[in-house]
């Protein structure tokens, strides 16, 4: 069924169709309809869910742990501060080992206060172990929170995914809305081992020596590492089942381009738009979306893109003092190929500041200009 | 044991020998009896504290009921997920209970706390009250009585405010149940954790638990410490049921705050004065207290 929704409904629609089965959410401007829908569903019985009302986002994510510990499927959402706010919790989810799926809707962080898009949020739990996914649209936003459990309960680790603050959130698409005894095939609920059950106990979390601690993180890499295979095997399953599938990354043109441009979230869909004018003028320009950026697609990234010249990298965010965060994981994937591409960074929306086509062209232009990329990323109609 | 009196405290043993407390540890002694009373369906939720040491480094566990160790302030939240996670299994009886220290609970621990109880969570939540960040070292939580010497409140600045009234705290949350308990009347801690285990909702109990190292105590002290605190009033015993019923459950002697106060290195730097500012204290709390046992 087809229906015209912002992107927090996918995100509401995405956890309904997953039969969540505990909630723990706390509002923040833009993902507050998430969790408005999922309230509203679980008291009309549409979604057979217990929905926790909590103080805070910290709270937030304490009671999905709890919950997820306890054996249940276990959901929340959030964004910004609120993120903030959870991040030792973040931690706990994912060293738990706990399938945990979270939407966060991207937003700046303050102060100032800004309630625009910007990946800072999300790009600053980066080490945490969580898998990211950064979404172009409201279908990827519903179909991934659905992939998500199934990569989730896969490799037990937590997964986010994540969608740009209105941009998506707050802007309606169509988006199929896949078919529940279909969803139930491609997601069966299935009692987990090693949760907090009287009937087989076990202490989850304690603490832990120096002689063990390692292993813990080393399984834990390991996890993440398997992720990948599982993302795939979602995807294709998912393509098998729906017949959508979105890869890690995504190459669109990249035949024959000699620059291709990097991007995620929603800068993918504007820079369709500019690639395809470019390509209409004769420029050899193509354009990769890098969807999972944990764990790191490297091999994908470097398969594409091992015999390019040029590379430009748009982040909607900045490391301060280094520059882009796709830019500087991007170059790290390139680094070991016996052949790599100059890698141009740019800065780019932050604080939602708009990323038009005329931006992307911009940049593809500014990279055509040069032989030598400058030191220091570029930062895109920045008033200095 | 006077002569018509049982033994009312039951033999089953959910905390096994080999945990890790200092000898004389009041928080492990009431881990131990308030499982006696809880019973094998019980989960634990256990905030960052002594009690994340004391039961036991990876791979062991001193306990035989479900631990679920969780960071420090989370003693509410992560609890009200577990509960939530069994209502959907509609698994009604395990009894979810958090056993979190002063510091988990009194400061740090204290909004999701509030959080749980406003909403009426259910669950039990524990204070075990060693009136200090015992785990990092003694320094001051909002649970360290005035005057008390801690690493954080030296000798020449000890601590000028009075404990804070985390019990009133809860009645005013107007949560089922929240008590006071003791490990030196074990009787009526084991029959607070019973009828805690029988209610539903939030319930609260909180348990004064001497810690030797923290209070500059001899370890076989313990238990005569933790009574004296109850018969000097300092540490009453009583409930509180729907935030308006209190009752006194135990009847104190109202000795000298000094006796208390003396037994304790923490304290011995206390002149006359001091003790007389903490007698007055004791006093006027306790007659605040029989005025709501009178008024309810
Ligand atoms: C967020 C956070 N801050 C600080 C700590 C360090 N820490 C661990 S236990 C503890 C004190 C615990 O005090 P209390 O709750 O009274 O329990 P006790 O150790 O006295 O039994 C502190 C400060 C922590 N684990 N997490
Ligand atoms: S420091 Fe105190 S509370 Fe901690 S284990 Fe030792 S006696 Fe118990
Ligand atoms: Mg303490």
């Amino acid at each position: 069924m087809e229906k015209v929704i912002i992107g927090n409904y996918a995100v509401s629609y995405g956890a309904q169709l997953a039969r969540v089965q505990v909630i723990a959410a706390y509002p923040i401007t833009p993902q507050t309809q998430i969790v408005e829908k999922l309230a509203e569903m679980c008291a009309s019985g549409e979604l057979n869910a217990r929905f926790i009302p909590v103080e805070s986002e910290h709270s937030a994510m304490a009671s999905t742990i709890g919950a997820a510990a306890t054996g249940a499927r276990a959901f929340t959402a959030t964004s910004s501060q609120g993120l903030a706010l959870m991040h030792e919790m973040i931690h706990w989810a994912a060293a738990s080992r706990l399938p945990i799926v979270m939407a966060n809707v991207n937003r700046a962080l303050g102060p100032g206060w800004s309630i625009w898009a910007d990946q800072n949020d999300s790009l600053s739990q980066r080490d945490t172990g969580w898998l990211q996914f950064y979404c172009e649209s409201n279908q990827e936003v519903l179909d991934t929170v659905l992939q998500g459990y199934r990569i989730a309960e896969q490799v037990m680790l937590p997964v986010m995914i994540n969608l740009d603050g209105f941009l998506l959130s707050h802007t309606s698409e169509p988006v199929d809305i896949p078919d529940q005894a279909l969803v139930d095939r491609y997601l069966p609920l299935a009692r987990r081992d090693l949760i907090l059950d009287p009937d087989d106990p076990h202490s989850f979390g304690g603490l832990v020596n120096p002689e063990h601690y390692m292993e813990m993180r080393h399984k834990m890499h390991q996890a993440q590492l398997q992720g990948k295979e599982a993302a795939r095997e979602a995807d294709a399953q998912f393509k098998a089942i729906f017949g959508r599938s979105y890869g890690l990354v995504e190459g669109y043109r990249l035949e024959g381009a000699e620059l291709a441009l990097v991007v995620s979230g929603t800068i993918a869909s504007t820079s369709r738009v500019a690639v395809d004018r470019l390509r209409e003028q004769g420029e050899k320009v193509g354009l990769l979306k890098i969807r999972m950026f944990r764990p790191f697609p490297g091999e994908e990234v470097g398969e594409l893109l091992g015999g390019f010249k040029k590379v430009a990298v748009i982040d909607r965010n900045i490391s301060f003092g280094h520059g882009g965060i796709f830019c500087q994981e991007l170059k790290s994937a390139l680094y070991n190929l016996p052949k790599r591409p100059q890698v141009y960074g740019y800065i780019a929306g932050l604080g939602g500041r708009d990323v038009t086509p005329q931006t992307i062209l911009d940049i593809a232009e500014l990279t055509a200009c040069r032989n030598v990329p400058p030191a220091e990323a570029d930062w895109i109609w920045v008033k200095v | 044991m006077g002569k018509g009196m049982s033994y009312q405290i039951p033999e089953d043993e959910y905390m096994y020998s080999g945990d890790v407390a200092c000898p004389g540890c009041g928080a492990g002694l009431a881990m131990r009896l308030a499982l006696k009373a809880l019973g094998p369906r019980t989960i634990l939720v256990l905030p960052a504290s002594c009690w994340s040491i004391i039961a036991g480094p990876f791979p062991y566990s001193a306990l035989s009921v479900p631990v679920y160790h969780t960071a420090f302030e989370t003693g509410g939240s992560t609890a009200a997920g577990v509960r939530a996670a069994l209502d959907m299994k509609s698994d009604r009886e395990t009894t979810v209970v958090t056993w979190a220290g002063d510091g988990g609970t009194f400061d740090i621990g204290l909004q999701a706390l509030s959080g749980a109880v406003e909403r009426n969570e259910n669950f039990i939540y524990v204070c075990y009250d060693n009136e200090a960040y015992m785990n990092t070292g003694i320094q001051r939580s909002s649970a360290t009585p005035f005057g008390a010497w801690t690493s954080t409140t030296p000798i020449g600045h000890t601590k000028d405010q009075p404990k804070k009234d985390m019990v009133g705290i809860m009645a005013a949350h107007r949560i089922p149940y929240a008590a006071t308990a003791n490990i030196a009347y074990p009787e009526d801690l084991v029959r607070k954790f019973q009828k805690a285990r029988a209610m539903k909702g939030s319930r609260f109990i909180h348990i004064l638990a001497t810690c030797p190292p923290g209070w500059r105590i001899a370890s076989d002290l313990s238990v005569k410490v933790a009574r004296m605190a109850v018969q000097t009033r300092i540490f009453p015993l009583y409930e509180v049921e729907n935030g308006v019923k209190y009752t006194i459950n135990v009847r104190p002697k109202g000795l000298p705050v000094s006796l208390y106060l003396k037994m304790q290195d923490r304290f011995k730097h206390l002149t006359a004065e001091d003790m007389a500012i903490i007698q007055e204290n004791v006093d006027r709390e306790w007659e605040r207290l029989e005025d709501r046992v009178a008024s309810s």
